[in-house]
């Protein structure tokens, strides 16, 4: 295969890529954008076999290929939609760290031959990949909750990340000068030290928002790479990637009401919490299944705030029976959905999709937020930060600006909780105390059953 | 390849990236975003390369790694987002499982 054959297959890969995220930001396109960005990406690693043929180690990197395979394709098959966005970001973790090692290799493979715009973009790429790389874990161990999803701030925090990032600076100097194997592994563990320092201190609800950020980092990186490599492919697929990543990442911090600034760096700004204090039990309203029956039954209007707690509870299934038993007793029934319920903006419509809801059902925040006042019942299942009016009424709280779904101006608010514990944002929820809130303590799913089989009675 | 033609390249796809997601609705953030991070997988493309000119074991074990993560970033992003989108689908039917 020629070079200019490899080029023009290369040129179509990048428009299949083009059309992908062209169909992707479309409901009724989005399926075949996603199949079309596949098809793009299988023919760009047929053509390199095909142009480089016959390839050195050959074997090795066949068998390299099905171990890829082997631990992802299961990985994305099995995982439970709940536990998808850390998947995600794993995936972008190791894109990222997939793309420091092609530097690092390609690097090594140049020696003393490298010109200095080669060495820049391999600084650029293993400097950016790194922190991709373990950015990534970390935000992946925060949504696994394998680490607390508070933001993590120790004294003299700022100076530390400052001081590190001077020394990436520097190691990155150290590297353009001095074309050495060990300055390019000294500004690799930096960086790396750097991508964990920069995604400690984001509090939990913001941890999408740095995924997305992350993922546009790691799509610069691969650009980098297509420059170093002379491939025009790698060149348009990761600035592809890098620019919608970043307007993504916009996007998703204006539907969360945050400002991208304050996200990064608002744990090194912000004031110390109110946090309740510890010991004070207030009186709350709680009630049995029973009692919400009742007061459902009554109901002309009830509005449904579904949040992660419904979905890790499994209890999507259960929440559509009772809807639909509502329906069929004339009562007008809604899911009140808040762009980041779940873990990520439009996580909690998959999980519904999931479960058959009627898509007509959905309404999102704008739609709903204006009803509450004539909604008899609104039940917030599982949910939590979204509902807090903390978000409108007390400023320096992490969530303070945050959209709400006003669910305080409906007549009644119930709440099905496991527990007092607060969200994921870590904040005290003052409408749990309010008294027009009911609260049904247990597991959502055990407790939406015994409510609807209570309906069924009445 | 000249500087400029690489820098005419990277411009024009900055515009191109953002013009194609400048209007997408929150229900699709999710799937966008993996979507897009299921592209950035073609880094396999740039492993397989550097696998295939590695002249010491220490590159090619490293090229090795490489090709193991980006297979996985970019198979298993295209596969999770398929999934998430096979979901919507099901759900403009509103059939029962």
């Amino acid at each position: 295969m020629n070079r200019t054959m490899y080029d023009l297959i290369g040129l179509a890969a990048g428009v299949c890529f083009i059309l992908a995220l062209k169909g992707l930001s479309h409901p009724k396109t989005a399926r075949r954008g996603n199949l079309i960005g596949a098809l793009g990406a299988t023919v760009a690693t047929l053509v390199v076999f095909a142009y480089n043929a016959p390839l050195n180690n050959l074997g090795w990197i066949l068998g390299a290929l099905v171990v890829g395979l082997i631990i992802g394709v299961p990985a994305a098959r099995k995982v439970q939609m709940t536990q998808m966005p850390q998947l995600v970001a794993l995936f972008n973790g190791v894109g990222g760290g997939a793309a420091a090692l092609v530097a690092i290799v390609e690097y090594l493979n140049l020696g003393a031959e490298a010109t200095t715009a080669e060495v820049v973009f391999t600084v650029f790429t293993v400097v950016v990949g790194c922190v991709s790389f373990s950015g990534s874990i970390i935000t992946f161990m925060k949504l696994q909750e394998l680490m607390t999803t508070r933001p993590v701030v120790f004294p003299g925090g700022r100076f530390v990340i400052a001081a590190t990032l001077a020394a990436v600076l520097g190691a990155s100097g150290w590297v353009v000068v001095e074309l050495g194997t060990t300055p390019l592994l000294v500004l690799a563990a930096l960086s790396l030290l750097f991508g964990i320092l920069f995604v400690l201190p984001v509090g939990g609800a913001d941890v999408p928002i740095v995924i997305s950020l992350l993922n546009a980092f790691t799509g610069l990186t691969v650009a980098a790479s297509g420059y170093v490599l002379d491939s025009t492919l790698l060149i348009i697929a990761g600035t592809l990637v890098g620019a919608s990543g970043t307007i993504l990442t916009r996007l998703m911090a204006d539907a969360m009401g945050r400002s991208l600034f304050g996200t990064l760096f608002g744990a090194f700004t912000a004031k110390p919490q109110d946090v309740a204090a510890a010991g004070e039990e207030r009186p709350v309203r709680s009630g049995s299944p029973d009692d919400v029956a009742i007061l459902l039954n009554y109901a002309r209007r009830v509005v449904i705030v579904p949040g992660f707690g419904l979905a890790v509870a499994q209890a999507q299934h259960t929440v559509r029976e009772l809807a639909d038993l509502m329906l069929s007793k004339g009562i007008d029934v809604a899911y009140g959905i808040h762009p980041v319920a779940g873990r990520m903006p439009g996580h909690m419509n998959v999980l519904l999709a999931e479960a058959n809801v009627p898509y007509d059902q959905l309404a999102e925040m704008d739609e709903v937020n204006p009803t509450f006042g004539q909604t008899d019942v609104a039940i917030v299942i599982g949910a939590n930060d979204v509902v807090n009016p903390a978000a409108q009424t007390s400023p320096g709280c992490p969530i303070y600006g945050m959209p709400i779904l006003e669910v305080s101006n409906a007549a009644n608010v119930i709440f099905l909780k496991r527990s007092m514990r607060p969200g994921f944002a870590g904040i005290e929820n003052e409408l749990l105390y309010d008294p027009k809130t009911m609260l049904l303590f247990g597991d959502a799913k055990a407790s939406l059953t015994k409510v609807v089989s209570a309906l069924k009675s009445l | 390849m000249d500087a400029m033609a690489i820098v005419s390249i990277f411009v024009l796809a900055v515009f191109v990236g953002f013009e194609v997601v400048s209007k997408v609705s929150s229900t699709l953030h999710t799937p966008l975003m993996s979507g897009a991070n299921a592209i950035h997988g073609v880094i396999l493309v740039g492993a397989i390369i550097v696998a295939d000119h590695s002249e010491t074991n220490l590159e090619l074990g490293l090229s090795l790694a490489a090709i193991v993560l980006a297979t996985i970033n970019m198979v298993g992003g295209f596969v999770v987002t398929d999934r998430m989108l096979e979901m919507f689908k099901g759900n403009k039917k509103g059939t029962d499982k």
